[in-house]
């Protein structure tokens, strides 16, 4: 009850007519409004798009927040992977619409660009789409949390693991915009460290190729043991189809390092062409009775199961609601940073990600899966397409507070 | 072995060869935009759509139908051709009076929309499908390793781009294609069906593009934007090689391939825009493109 007092008085206080509270003020103060920025009609649009809007519905009608007084209105848009229409939507959605959180965005470039507007306006940016690890680095923010996965993240976990294999000399195809950077300079650190060599790489224009077979050729005439993938979605399953068509691996001695696959990819490739692939994701439908349960729940057209970023989608709104109950649907609106900060403070828990919590520099942390594709044979057909290989750590899996740079931290 | 510009010698013969065979496409999708420029005058912007849809119709029929690739090369250029017959008959042949700007608009309208269809129904991320086993393998070329599949792109595209030259140069419903873009109401006073000869040519520039989508299918991610990522790239191919010029079309969508293949070994990040910079060069130098009549 207290709650819903607040909230009137602090309508009342905003009325703009002296006439008293109308009924549409009084709606609005108790609306909590969030807007799912994402790739609704490009390569990114399977692992993102309808299905992360359908994740975020979800969390709303799971958190039982509507129950208890406050509505919650869901807008959604597609940023078309650039980053200043990007930006735009989120100006328009702050400025104008009344929007509190924006959910998702893949395409680390418009991460970055909307990461820089919440900032300014303060409201929340929950990440689950994008990947570069500088949103919890070099350009950390307090009204962001970054929670699905990050370049570091796979950087230590499918590059670790190909260098524990003895793959010494790496040669990276990186998408060209600050996704493909951020992954190939993540990896590349690793693989020093680790003991191994970086013997080149070749930076491919995106969006917008379509045949890697150029860069290939490039990569297998370094003689560097593991071609790593710094790119994602319809670039990397062009380049996986292109490497079998050239024997880039035929031999044994080169192998292909896929740093970002998910599984919408590996449905897009086939088993046939998929099988053995190594990769990490934070969540896999499959792994156990909630992670289960998460995907029956969501149940995506035409039998898809979420992949891990729209996992990642119903879990922050999940712990965002979690953190605007507690806290009153005003003090939310108020201050972007107060509800982050509200959501660092408390621990997380939800089906798709078990047991978590939030860092200072806004990372979420949880296990990361290291994944191998199964041979056709072993799946019992779609979407049953990985083999656990290992676990890594909540406080294993993620780049170390004091070496991300955060601003935020020291 | 050799350096050339500090490129070893065989990785440079690879991408030389490599842009041999994108400009296969190249040529073969621009071929059908300038059939269709040159004797309808429409700027056909579902172009990219169409090639897209041969790709899926490809997919479709081993999905749903079990006919392999080689009835789909067959069966896909005629549905997909089908299809532009119909589009032509109902929508685009209003426009033909008009400005090409009307025409230019209304098929980019349809590439959209044909898009929108795909991606709603299949997603975006791609279906798979595999090279026939007759041409799965590869030969070892010495300096490369030349997949067998791509050999039989490159061989089926000058086949279909010489074939095509004849029709219209040489046969006689070629002269009667020809002489109605110079004329069309001399050539329908001598009792020729001149909006059928228009509609067949529509269908048949369509059919291409779908051709061209089938020989893609196994080699690129059969997705609905598959078409719009190269079809810009095309329509500068068409550009620099002269508005409706065949031959122009085709000469430039092979040499174009190779000079990005060449751009992707000195300077990759270019190799998106190298073309979109001959493009400017050459219509400064020669507005109406290499091979056009000006």
């Amino acid at each position: 009850m207290s709650i819903q007092r607040r909230t009137l008085l602090s309508a009342a206080a905003a009325a703009p007519l002296a006439g008293g509270l109308s009924r549409k003020a009084r709606a609005q103060a108790n609306t909590i409004k969030i807007g799912v920025l994402t790739d609704m009609s490009g390569p990114y649009r399977d692992l993102a798009g309808p299905g992360s809007l359908r994740a975020v519905q979800m969390a709303v009608q799971e958190s039982g927040i509507t129950g208890r007084g406050v509505t919650v209105e869901i807008v959604s848009a597609d940023h078309q992977n650039r980053p200043d229409v990007g930006s735009t939507v989120a100006r328009q959605w702050f400025d104008r619409d009344g929007v509190d959180a924006i959910i998702d965005v893949p395409t680390s470039s418009v991460a970055l660009a909307v990461n820089g507007v919440t900032r300014e306006k303060n409201k929340v940016f929950l990440n689950s789409g994008a990947a570069a690890s500088d949103l919890t680095g070099s350009a950390c923010s307090p009204n962001t949390i970054h929670w699905t996965y990050d370049t570091w993240m796979l950087a230590s976990s499918t590059g670790g693991a190909m260098v524990r294999a003895g793959g010494q000399s790496w040669f990276f195809v990186t998408a060209d915009y600050a996704f493909g950077h951020a992954l190939e300079r993540d990896t590349s650190e690793f693989v020093r460290n680790a003991g191994g060599r970086v013997v080149g790489s070749v930076r491919t224009p995106f969006p917008g190729t379509t045949d890697f077979s150029a860069f290939l050729l490039q990569a297998q005439a370094s003689r560097a043991q593991v071609i790593g993938l710094a790119n994602a979605g319809g670039d990397t399953i062009n380049t996986i189809k292109q490497a079998a068509e050239f024997g880039i691996t035929r031999g044994g001695r080169t192998k292909l390092a896929g740093l970002l696959v998910f599984i919408t990819d590996v449905h897009s490739l086939g088993l046939q062409t998929a099988q053995g692939l190594v990769l990490t994701e934070t969540y896999y439908w499959d792994l156990n009775d909630k992670m289960r349960g998460v995907a029956t729940r969501m149940n995506l057209p035409n039998g898809a199961k979420p992949s891990m970023v729209q996992a990642g989608c119903y879990s922050a709104v999940l712990h965002y609601l979690k953190a605007v109950g507690d806290m009153g649907v005003a003090a939310a609106k108020a201050s972007g940073i107060e509800a982050v900060n509200k959501m660092k403070a408390m621990p997380t828990e939800d089906d798709a990600f078990g047991a978590g919590s939030i860092r200072a520099d806004g990372r979420k942390i949880h296990p990361a899966y290291l994944l191998e594709v199964k041979q056709p044979s072993e799946s019992r057909g779609a979407w049953d397409y990985y083999k656990l290989l290992s676990t890594t750590a909540a406080d294993q899996a993620f780049r170390p507070l004091a070496q991300g740079g955060c601003a935020l931290v020291r | 072995m050799d350096d050339i510009f500090g490129i070893p010698a065989p990785l440079l013969f690879g991408q030389l060869l490599l842009g041999l065979i994108n400009g296969a496409f190249y040529a073969l999708l621009s071929l059908g935009l300038a059939v269709i420029f040159g004797m309808l005058n429409v700027i056909n912007f579902a172009h990219g759509a169409q090639f897209m849809m041969g790709a899926f119709v490809a997919w479709m029929l081993l999905e749903y139908a079990g006919l392999n690739y080689w009835w789909a090369l067959i069966l896909a250029p005629l549905l997909v051709g089908v299809f532009g017959v119909i589009l032509e008959r109902t929508m685009i042949a209003r426009l033909y009076k008009l400005d090409h700007l009307y025409g230019l608009l209304l098929t980019f309208g349809l590439g959209l929309i044909i898009e929108g269809i795909f991606r709603n129904q299949y997603g975006s991320s791609g279906l798979p499908y595999r090279i026939p086993p007759q041409l799965s393998g590869a030969w070892d070329l010495g300096f490369m390793y030349m997949p067998v599949y791509r050999g039989w792109v490159v061989a089926v595209a000058v086949v279909m781009c010489i074939g095509t030259w004849l029709v219209i140069e040489k046969t006689k419903i070629g002269s009667y294609l020809r002489a109605s873009t110079e004329n069309a109401a001399l050539v329908q006073a001598f009792g020729i069906n001149v909006p059928r000869l228009m509609t067949l040519t529509y269908g048949a520039g369509v059919a291409l593009a779908a051709f061209a989508g089938v020989l893609a299918a196994p080699i690129y991610s059969v997705n609905p934007q598959m078409g719009s990522n190269l079809i810009i790239i095309v329509f500068a191919v068409v550009v620099i090689g002269g508005m409706g010029s065949i031959l122009g079309s085709v000469i430039t969508g092979f040499g174009l391939g190779i000079i990005e293949g060449l751009t992707k070994v000195f300077y990759p990040e270019a190799s998106a825009t190298v073309i979109f910079v001959v493009m400017a060069i050459v219509l400064l130098a020669r507005p109406a493109g290499l091979f056009g009549r000006a």
